[in-house]
């Protein structure tokens, strides 16, 4: 009898009590067009396309972002300057499709395509809701401030030839290697 | 014109501060809830979301009236003003202060219990003209919760009753000038707040509309202000039984004089509004058979018990 009383009744109140007293916690809402909630750094918002740090683009446009992207909503085609860079003629992110996974800039090889905190991104019209790369793009270098795919990698350009990238030892003569 | 008991203009200050009451509380509760899970509730509409109420009535008015083709119109059009009608038939007999009240009547209590008794019928009637299974679950558990707890809410009152010596509510209420019935009838008092729950089917045991398991029950078909109905009806339910617990145990208007005895009956009642709210947010529903059980077995033995005690009581005050 005891038992059930306590295991009834005072459980109960235990629960009762416990709930009234969150009236004197602080709440955890945030009022969101009062007041601007801080986002996370690492938050997957809207997507960017960054430059190095010469300012130029670092999108390379392999394709590996829009062949990562699970639904699809990255087109981009490839085009070449007169330096030999390679850089996105198009670039066009279809965000009434995006699910913010965040793959693409996984996959991003030059760390040109990032995801921002930015959330607000609501729109009256669906078209409005494809972005161009003049959209995309920003002026600066997005999370990674020192990352310089051409200063880096072998390719050759023009200013840059082969070996002469940051690390990178000059080409060896094969043929010097024979014996 | 005079406020007198059974004046028009009490008549009319009681029936509309009741309902408004009542629609008021839809924001209570909701704020009242947000406050104890450490949210906001409403709060854009009006100064503190006040009139968020005005809101969802001219959300509830301009909906679609839609009667399902397969249901039994009569009964489904008549079962939601049911409740309505007979919760605010209640309220007639509640003395809310001296000069404030519709009726003295001697049999206030039996009046009361034999309303709760005839809003069975709205919801029984609900279920069953919807011709849609959940709604017959819901008003068959809803039949069987009213009726069971019915019969033990009545016997935890007798024992007022006989302390008072009168079914006649503003009897009772004066008959606690020296002391509150709460401290002697303290189980009988846990007793009908217990019922008193289950007969407004309010959580946690409002297994009959229980959403996780029938949809909305009972009401499941309606639609617009036949829904706003039963939804009001649930929070008139609430403040009659917030009134009871106030006038039966805890001494109606009576209190210090340094506030009039209608702002006292009104603190006392918003204790137990708030206090209903708070079981809603902390306490889940129990299961079907647990909550027959614990009604059949364990409450109405020890609503007995009580009124056997109390009676006894009363003859050894007496000397016999």
């Amino acid at each position: 009898m005891f038992r059930l009383i306590k295991d009834t009744l005072g459980s109960q109140c235990v629960t009762l009590w416990r709930v009234f007293m969150h009236a004197f916690a602080k709440t955890d809402t945030v009022e969101y067009p009062d007041v601007q909630p801080q986002m996370a750094a690492r938050w997957r918002g809207r997507i960017i396309l960054s430059r190095d740090p010469d300012g130029e683009e670092r999108c390379v446009a392999c394709n590996l972002c829009a062949v990562a992207c699970p639904v699809d909503c990255i087109a981009l085609q490839k085009a070449e300057d007169e330096e030999g860079r390679w850089y996105p003629e198009f670039f066009r992110i279809n965000f009434s499709r995006c699910i913010m996974c965040g793959f693409c800039e996984e996959a991003c090889p030059t760390n040109a395509i990032q995801l921002t905190p930015d959330f607000e991104m609501a729109e009256y019209v669906r078209q409005d809701m494809v972005w161009e790369k003049e959209d995309l793009l920003i002026n600066g270098t997005g999370k990674y401030h020192d990352y310089n795919f051409y200063r880096i990698a072998g390719k050759k350009i023009a200013g840059k030839d082969k070996g002469e990238a940051r690390n990178e030892e000059a080409p060896v003569n094969v043929r010097s290697l024979l014996p | 014109m005079s406020f007198e008991v059974g004046s028009a203009l009490s008549i009319g200050a009681i029936l509309f501060t009741v309902i408004i009451v009542a629609a008021m509380l839809i924001w209570v509760e909701r704020r009242l809830l947000g406050l104890w899970q450490e949210r906001l509730g409403p709060n854009r509409v009006g100064p503190f979301g006040l009139l968020q109420v005005v809101a969802d009535m001219i959300k509830i008015f301009t909906k679609e009236d839609w009667v399902p083709p397969f249901a039994d119109k009569f009964s489904f059009i008549l079962a939601p003003p049911i409740i309505m009608v007979v919760i605010l038939l209640s309220f007639s007999v509640i003395p809310f202060a001296p000069g404030v009240g519709v009726i003295d009547s001697d049999i206030g209590v039996l009046f009361v219990l034999a309303m709760a008794s005839l809003g069975a019928y709205s919801v029984m009637l609900g279920g069953l003209s919807s011709n849609n299974k959940y709604a017959l679950l819901g008003s068959l558990r809803a039949a069987a919760q009213m009726v069971s707890y019915e019969v033990f809410m009545g016997i935890s009152l007798l024992g007022v009753v006989a302390l008072a010596g009168s079914f006649n509510l503003r009897e009772i209420v004066l008959s606690q000038s020296d002391g509150w019935f709460i401290i002697p009838q303290f189980v009988g008092f846990v007793i009908f707040l217990i019922a008193g729950i289950a007969e407004s089917h309010r959580l946690p045991f409002d297994i009959p509309e229980a959403e996780q398991e029938i949809v909305a029950g009972y009401h499941t078909e309606y639609s617009g202000m036949k829904f706003g109905m039963f939804f009001v009806g649930e929070y008139l339910g609430v403040v009659l039984v917030s009134s009871l617990m106030v006038v039966l145990f805890f001494g109606g208007w009576l209190g210090p004089a340094f506030l009039p005895p209608i702002v006292w009956f009104v603190l006392k009642a918003s204790f137990f509004i708030a206090f209903f709210v708070l079981l809603r947010a902390a306490i889940p529903r129990p299961r079907y058979d647990q909550l027959m059980n614990y009604g059949w077995l364990f409450l109405l033995p020890l609503s007995l018990l009580n009124l056997v005690l109390t009676g006894a009581y009363i003859l050894w005050q007496e000397g016999l």
